[in-house]
């Protein structure tokens, strides 16, 4: 308990000094002349500040103890091992682990890349093996949450351990947390993601102790800790629930949105010349009034699919009434609608379907009768067998490239529990070279504004304040690209030309930043208990066109249906691997920085500026090469080969 | 769980359930289903009256049912839930999509 007042105190410290520096900021010190600069400094600070402040938050109940009860007998347990394109070795190393856990269970291999080597291996070997059927040809396949899905309506165990293809699971895994769901609230186990191929050095920096550690426990005392995609134990009846609910709300948006198109789809036929005749203007009038009933219908309490089939049966007969006198530009029009099925993206829902359909079909002009197959066309694809899935429910999420993250928030968000068992209980393997890093950040970081875009925490109705905050923090986190920019070209633009963002670097400047900083650093400590924070802190700055283009890209993708951008793998040419491409942004920032602090020196030397603005200008040139410098380990990197740091 | 399958008419048939639809028997009634369909009974009665406990996997595995049915150009229709059974669809909001009818046989006679 002391230790937990101990961090409670510093957060509050921490928290008091740096109000007293950021109001400072805003109400004394902008410098408005150069206000181009000085506001975007003073928002990069802010941002900051509140982060720090969810990080006081989040570690405010943190506990770290853990205790183990052993479960109770005869509780069915699936183990899945999700698999794409790892080596089959690999895959069956961590089979054969998995089907060594001591508590009974039943092991399967997803193989997303269908592969007869995997079919025969997992055979010999004697676990299952699960791959797509033949209802996902042609559908969107979501990746991993898909991979998870089909598996799910294939097997009956009650909980599901999920494991990534290199997390080598402990025989005692399943005796050291099935336990929990004895709260029958309970839906998810996560226990930590350790990797066994890094170096204590870890230049690529891929242990996450803090996260995995503090910020989890933290998370966890709120209800709020986070499914991470591998090593965590769920509950099927909860994504069962969450499945069924999930259909059920995105029918519902799907048949409002297709019948809100299809008032449209009428509106702008009904204007066309074609439509002039009398009999065609009834007939569609007709088709109006029957979409508004079936509106009026669901409102009412109808369900779905009776209002939907009554209308559909309507749309069908009138079509049939039609002279199809127009009959070359009806088969335009149905060349185009038969299109519209065949442009569906692996990354998107029923919703995000619905929105490039309706789109597609509302930016064209049709004949009467096209525009009546058009409907047709539309509700259909909305159906409740949702023909644009491969199967209707989806428990894990498929709005996000990170199912993980979006599906844990959505069980929260019905009421359920999830824990953090602070225990490593399997033993993955990182990224072994830059480029696969960069590969995997970007996803997550891609994944976690894709959530914050479609699903914002802030807004879910069925989340406590506390949770809320607990996965928002995290998504704020992500927006560090834009401050690093800032904290970039603020010191470059006083050392280079003596723009001042501030109105002087004065005594009052110092004693309000330096308290701040030094509290907020020990902070960091104090919680960490000594673990490094600093490969954390240097990636978070170093990484920054790496999180910018996560963000930018989810903006992209969400709003505007562009694929999502990814980290171009560099050739592997006779030359060698050339990786310093893939940190060509860094390099140039690196440079400028350096020039800047030259530029800032000489200028000193000629009594053009003051020393104090160089000396802190020059200072935090230095911390921002220090952050940077990590890049170059990283680049060098070629693995960790020695096998004994398999224990840990 | 038992299944009791019955054509009742022009690719009608029932399928009269028996037990708990649960986690446990739910591949049992999504394979039954199909192998309904397949056979080309595609109007798919499912008669609830002697289930006394559904859970959601019960639950989707007649969602999937649907999905099997409407694809062969047929419907999977419900009859007869118990209370256990109705109130998991209002818990899981199913009921805004399926009703439930009130006699299976009679279930596809619109």
């Amino acid at each position: 308990m002391s230790r937990n007042v101990a961090i409670r105190v510093y957060v509050v410290i921490t928290f008091a000094l740096g109000l007293n520096y950021i109001l400072w900021r805003w109400s004394f010190s902008l410098n408005w002349t150069n206000w181009w600069i000085a506001v975007p400094l003073v928002i990069a600070e802010t941002y900051n500040f509140i982060d720090v402040l969810f990080f006081g938050f989040t570690i405010w109940r943190a506990d770290p103890k853990i205790t183990i009860h052993p479960p109770r007998d005869g509780i069915s347990v699936d183990v899945f091992i999700t698999t794409y394109n790892e080596p089959i070795d690999l895959v069956i190393a961590t089979a054969k682990a998995a089907k060594a856990i001591r508590y009974p269970h039943t092991t399967w291999i997803l193989d997303d890349g269908a592969r007869k080597e995997m079919r025969s291996a997992a055979e010999e070997i004697g676990v299952g093996y699960i791959t797509r059927g033949a209802n996902w040809a042609n559908q969107p396949l979501h990746a991993k949450a898909g991979n998870l899905n089909n598996a799910l309506m294939q097997t009956s165990g009650e909980f599901l351990l999920i494991l990534d293809a290199d997390q080598v699971p402990y025989p005692e895994i399943l005796d050291h947390t099935l336990s929990y769901f004895e709260d029958p609230k309970v839906a998810l186990v996560q226990t930590p993601q350790w990797f066994g191929n890094v170096t204590t050095y870890d230049p690529l920096g891929s242990q996450a102790p803090l996260f995995y550690g503090p910020i989890q426990q933290g998370k966890n005392a709120w209800n709020a800790a986070f499914f991470c995609g591998s090593n965590a134990i769920l509950r099927r009846d909860a994504l069962m629930q969450l499945g069924l609910k999930r259909y059920v709300v995105e029918l519902e948006i799907a048949v409002r949105e297709a019948l809100r198109s299809a008032d449209r789809i009428l509106l702008r036929t009904l204007r066309t010349t074609v439509a002039d005749a009398p009999e065609i203007q009834e007939a569609l009038k007709s088709v109006e009034v029957a979409i508004s009933n079936a509106r009026h219908d669901i409102a009412s309490g109808k369900t779905i699919a009776d209002a939907t089939y009554a209308l559909q049966q309507r749309i069908s007969d009138v079509s049939k009434s039609m002279v199809s006198s127009h009959l070359s530009l009806m088969k335009e029009d149905l060349a185009a609608i038969g299109e519209i099925h065949t442009v569906t993206n692996d990354e998107w829902d029923v919703i995000l379907d619905v929105e490039k359909t309706t789109d597609l079909l509302s930016s064209r002009e049709f004949s009467p009768l096209g525009a009546c197959q058009a409907v047709a066309t539309l509700l259909r694809s909305l159906d409740v067998d949702r023909p644009g899935e491969a199967q209707p429910l989806m428990p894990l999420a498929t709005i996000s490239v990170t199912e993980d993250m979006a599906t844990s928030m959505r069980l929260h968000g019905m009421g359920w529990k999830s824990v953090y068992h602070h225990e490593v209980l399997a033993i993955g393997l990182a990224p072994e070279d830059l480029s696969s890093m960069l590969k995997q950040r970007l996803r997550w970081a891609q994944g976690t504004m894709q959530v914050m875009l479609r699903e914002n925490p802030l807004l879910q109705r069925g989340l406590t304040f506390a949770q809320k905050i607990m996965y928002f923090s995290t998504m704020w986190s992500y927006l560090s690209g834009f401050a690093a920019v800032v904290y970039f070209v603020a010191p470059v633009v006083y050392l280079c030309f003596g723009i001042l963002p501030v109105k002087s670097f004065s005594t009052t400047y110092f004693y309000h930043f330096i308290p701040f900083m030094v509290a907020n650093q020990l902070l960091f400590l104090v919680v960490s208990k000594g673990i490094s924070t600093w490969r954390g802190q240097q990636y978070s700055l170093a990484l920054f066109p790496i999180w910018l283009k996560a963000v930018t890209s989810a903006v992209r993708n969400v709003y505007f249906h562009h694929p999502l951008a990814f980290v171009v793998t560099p050739k592997r040419g006779e030359s060698g691997r050339n990786e310093w491409g893939l940190i060509k942004h860094q390099i140039a920032v690196a440079i400028i920085l350096i020039f800047a602090a030259g530029v800032g020196i000489l200028r000193l030397s000629r009594g053009l500026s003051e020393p104090v603005g160089t000396l802190v200008n020059v200072a935090w040139v230095l911390w921002d090469l220090g952050l940077l410098s990590i890049l170059i380990p990283a680049v060098r990197y070629r693995g960790h080969q020695s096998k004994e740091k398999l224990v840990k | 769980m038992k299944i009791h399958t019955k054509i009742v008419g022009d690719h009608v048939a029932v399928l009269k359930l028996e037990g708990k639809l649960n986690m446990v028997s739910a591949p049992k009634i999504r394979d039954e289903i199909h192998a309904t369909v397949t056979a080309g009974n595609h109007k798919v009665a499912i008669d609830l009256t002697d289930v006394d406990f559904i859970d959601s996997s019960g639950l989707g595995a007649l969602i999937n049912g649907l999905k099997t049915a409407r694809q062969a150009g047929g419907d999977l229709r419900i009859a007869c839930p118990t209370a256990q059974v109705r109130m998991v669809l209002e818990l899981t909001n199913i009921d805004r999509v399926l009703k439930a009818y009130e006699n299976a046989e009679s279930a596809f006679s619109d």
